[in-house]
C-alpha cells in the first residue's frame, strides 16, 4: 500500500485533472477542464445528464485517456504509471460490472486483491485478512459462501463495494453507486461510503444523481454543466437556488434539511398551464426571497 | 511452511509470507482425474487397430520392453497419432477457453466464429488451386486461420472488443467463408475434392512424428503464454472497467490472448484439420466439472485432450469395421451438445 502522503511540497492534492480535454472518438465532452480532488474529502460530482460527470470520473480512474491535458496522481501522469501500482492507490466502483456465473461472494471480493498479488504471492495472510475485513465492513460477511447471482440488488452493490475495498486504496472512485437501488439501499450505500470516508480518512469521489443526497453526504461538491465546472466547494456554501437553476434548469427553493442541517433543494411546484404565462413575473418575485437561504 | 484452509482451496505459505500458493481443491482433483483418463484412453487407443495390443503390452513397449514387432507398430505407427490427438485436443480446448473468456460467451469459440472455415479456406485454396503438398496444405490452413482471426478481431473492434460483436462478426465471417469453401469444392476435380473433404472433416489417420514436432513446439510456447494471461483474463470477464480498475491492461491482455489462441488453433488445425466442436465443448464441460466461475484454461486443455482421444476411440469402434475420421465423431457429439447449450442458455436468458 502506498503510504506517501499529500504532495505537501507543492500543496497539491494527490488526484487532479489538469486542463483535460475528454471525449469519445471525435465527440468532445469536456474541454480544458481542471479539477482538484481535495485529499481526505468525500467529493461528489453532480450535474444534469450528459454534463460529463461520469466522463470526468472515468478519466480520473485512467479508464479514459485525455485527448489533451493530464490526470495527475501524486504529481505524475496517471497513464504513465504501472497499472497495478495505480490499482494499489486508486480504486473504482464502475457503473456496471458483471459477476461471473456461479461465483461466490468471498471469491468475488478476493478478486480485489489482484493488484497485490503475483505469481509467487497468490494468497497471503494479509489477503485473507483484508478480504474478511472488507466483507465485515460492508456487512456481507454472512453471505460469504452465497452465490452473487442469488443476491438482491442492494446486497450485490455491497459486494462490489467490498471488492473495491479489498484493494485497500487510499482513494476510491464510485460511478453512480446508488443507481437502480431503492431508497433504503441508496441510503444504506451512502451511509457505508460516509463511514469509509470518516474512519480511514479515505478520499472518496462519487458521481450521484440526487442533489439532496449529494448535499447531505458530500464534504466537497462539484457541480458540472456542459463539460464545465459551474461551482465547487462545501455544499452549504455553494448550493443556492440560483446555482440549481443555472446547472439543472430547475426553479427551486433551498431550505435547511431538518435532519442534517445541510441544504435541501425543493423544486418549485408545477403551476397550471393557463396561469403560467401571466404569473411568471409575480411568482419569480415570490420565490426570490426564499432563494437566498435562511441563515 | 504453513497450510491454511479456506472453503475448497488449499494454500501453501512460507513462514514469512514471502511465498504463497493457492490451489482450488476441486479444480486440482478434476484436472488430475482428466489427465489420468486421457492417458488411460491414450494407452487403449495405441493398442487399438487391425493388430490389437493389450494395454499392459503397450505400457511394456513404451518403457522399451516390447517385442520388435510391437515396438514398430506402437512407436512408428500409432504413438504419433495418439500424441497428435492429445496435443490437438489440448490446444483446441485451451484456445476455446481463451476465446470464450474474451467473448464472455460460450458461443465465442474458434469453430463457431469462423476460424475453422478460415483454416479450411486456406487449405482448400492450396489443395484445389495450387495442388500443394501436405506441408503446403498445413501452411495454407495456418495462414487462413490467422487471417480470419485477425480480420474478425479487427472488424469487431470499436473502442475495444465486445463479446457479442465478436460472436456476430465471427458468424458472419464463417458464413462468407463457408460459401467460398463450397465454391472451391465444386470447382475442384474429383481427386482433389476427395482429399479436401477428408481434410475438412478433420482426421488423425496416418499422422507421424513430422506432424508432432511443430505442434509440440507451438503448444510449448503458446500454452504458457496463455496460462500467464489467465488471472488477468478472468478479471476481464467482469467487464473492462472493473478489470482496468484492478490494474489489468485490458486491451493488451485481450490482444495477447487472441493472438496466442489463434496461433494455437491454427497449429492444431494444420496438424489434424478443423476438428469440430472440441473448442466449443471442452471449456464448458470443464467448467461444470470444476464448478469454477468462468472458464479456466488448464482444465479446458485437459478436457479437450480427453474428449479428442475418446472421440477417436469412438470413431474407430462405433461405426463397425469401417473407420471414420475423428471429426465425424466430434461433430455428432458436439452438435448435440451445442443444441443442448443453446436451449439451456436461452432459458437462462444469456443468448
Amino acid at each position: 500500500m502506498t503510504t506517501r502522503n499529500d504532495d505537501t511540497s507543492t500543496g497539491r492534492p494527490r488526484l487532479r485533472a489538469d486542463a483535460v480535454t475528454l471525449g469519445y472518438d471525435r465527440r468532445v465532452i469536456t474541454e480544458k477542464l481542471s479539477v482538484d480532488i481535495p485529499d481526505h474529502s468525500f467529493t461528489v460530482v453532480v450535474g444534469p445528464n450528459a454534463c460529463g460527470k461520469s466522463t470526468l470520473l472515468r478519466a480520473l480512474a485512467r479508464l479514459l485517456k485525455p485527448a489533451q491535458g493530464r490526470v495527475l496522481l501524486d504529481g505524475r501522469t496517471i497513464g504513465s504509471l504501472p497499472a497495478k501500482a495505480v490499482a494499489r492507490t486508486l480504486g473504482l466502483l464502475p457503473q456496471t460490472s458483471v459477476a461471473p456465473d456461479g461465483i461466490t461472494v468471498a471469491a468475488l471480493v478476493a478478486r480485489g486483491r489482484y493488484p497485490h498479488q503475483g505469481l509467487l504471492r497468490q494468497w497471503s495472510v494479509e489477503d485473507e485478512q483484508v478480504v474478511a475485513e472488507s466483507m465485515a465492513a460492508t456487512g456481507v460477511a454472512e453471505l460469504a459462501d452465497r452465490q452473487v447471482d442469488e443476491l438482491s440488488g442492494g446486497q450485490r452493490q455491497r459486494v462490489w463495494i467490498a471488492m473495491a475495498l479489498a484493494q485497500r486504496t487510499p482513494l476510491l472512485l464510485l460511478d453512480e453507486p446508488t443507481t437502480y437501488l431503492d431508497i433504503q439501499h441508496q441510503i444504506d450505500v451512502l451511509d457505508l461510503c460516509a463511514g469509509l470516508h470518516e474512519e480511514g480518512g479515505r478520499t472518496l469521489v462519487a458521481v450521484l444523481h440526487d442533489l439532496n443526497q449529494a448535499a447531505r453526504y458530500a464534504t466537497h461538491l462539484i457541480a458540472m454543466r456542459d463539460g464545465r465546472v459551474e461551482a465547487e466547494g462545501p455544499p452549504a456554501e455553494i448550493i443556492t437556488a440560483e446555482l440549481v437553476e443555472r446547472v439543472f434548469g430547475v426553479r427551486c427553493r433551498v431550505i435547511e434539511d431538518p435532519e442534517s442541517g445541510t441544504p435541501l433543494v425543493v423544486p418549485a411546484a408545477r403551476r397550471p398551464r393557463t396561469a403560467a404565462a401571466g404569473v411568471t413575473a409575480a411568482s419569480a418575485a415570490a420565490t426570490r426571497p426564499a432563494a437566498t437561504r435562511a441563515p | 511452511m504453513s497450510r491454511a484452509r479456506t472453503a475448497g482451496t488449499a494454500v501453501l505459505r512460507t513462514a514469512r509470507g514471502g511465498l504463497s500458493l493457492r490451489l482450488d481443491r476441486r479444480a486440482a482433483a478434476a484436472a488430475a482425474g482428466l489427465l489420468a483418463l486421457a492417458l488411460t484412453a491414450a494407452v487403449v487407443l495405441v493398442g487399438t487397430g487391425d493388430y490389437a495390443i493389450a494395454p499392459a503390452d503397450v505400457l511394456r513397449t513404451l518403457t522399451g520392453h516390447g517385442t520388435p514387432g510391437q515396438d514398430f507398430v506402437v512407436r512408428q505407427l500409432r504413438l504419433p497419432r495418439v500424441v497428435v490427438a492429445l496435443l490437438v485436443g489440448a490446444a483446441l480446448g485451451m484456445a476455446g477457453a481463451a476465446f470464450q473468456s474474451v467473448a464472455r460467451n460460450p458461443l465465442g469459440s474458434p469453430d463457431v466464429i469462423g476460424f475453422g472455415q478460415g483454416s479450411a479456406a486456406g487449405a482448400l485454396t492450396v489443395i484445389v488451386l495450387l495442388h500443394g503438398s501436405s506441408y503446403e496444405v498445413a501452411a495454407g490452413a495456418v495462414a487462413g486461420g490467422l487471417l480470419t482471426g485477425l480480420a474478425v478481431y479487427a472488424l469487431a473492434w470499436r473502442r475495444g472488443v465486445q463479446g457479442y460483436r465478436l460472436v456476430l462478426v465471427g458468424i458472419g465471417a464463417s458464413a462468407v467463408l463457408a460459401a467460398a469453401n463450397s465454391y472451391l469444392l465444386v470447382k475442384a476435380n474429383f481427386v482433389d475434392a476427395a482429399r479436401a473433404v477428408v481434410w475438412i472433416t478433420g482426421s488423425l489417420d496416418g499422422r507421424d512424428w513430422d506432424e508432432v514436432w511443430p505442434l509440440l513446439a507451438a503448444c510449448a510456447v503458446l500454452m504458457p503464454v496463455l496460462l500467464g494471461q489467465g488471472p488477468a483474463l478472468r478479471l476481464t470477464e467482469m467487464g473492462d472497467d472493473a478489470a482496468a480498475a484492478l490494474g489489468v491492461r485490458v486491451e493488451r491482455v485481450r490482444l495477447t490472448t487472441v493472438l496466442a489462441a489463434v496461433l494455437l488453433t491454427a497449429a492444431a488445425t494444420a496438424a489434424a484439420g478443423p476438428i469440430a466442436f472440441i473448442a466449443l465443448t471442452a471449456p464448458q464441460l470443464a467448467r461444470r466439472l470444476t464448478r469454477s466461475p468462468g472458464v479456466s484454461l488448464l482444465p479446458s486443455a485437459l478436457m479437450g485432450a480427453t474428449l479428442l482421444v475418446l472421440a477417436d476411440l469412438t470413431a474407430q469402434h462405433a461405426f463397425g469395421p469401417a473407420q471414420v475420421p475423428v471429426g465425424v465423431a466430434t461433430g455428432l457429439l458436439g452438435g448435440a451438445y451445442l443444441l443442448w447449450l443453446l436451449t439451456t442458455e436461452r432459458r437462462s436468458g444469456r443468448i
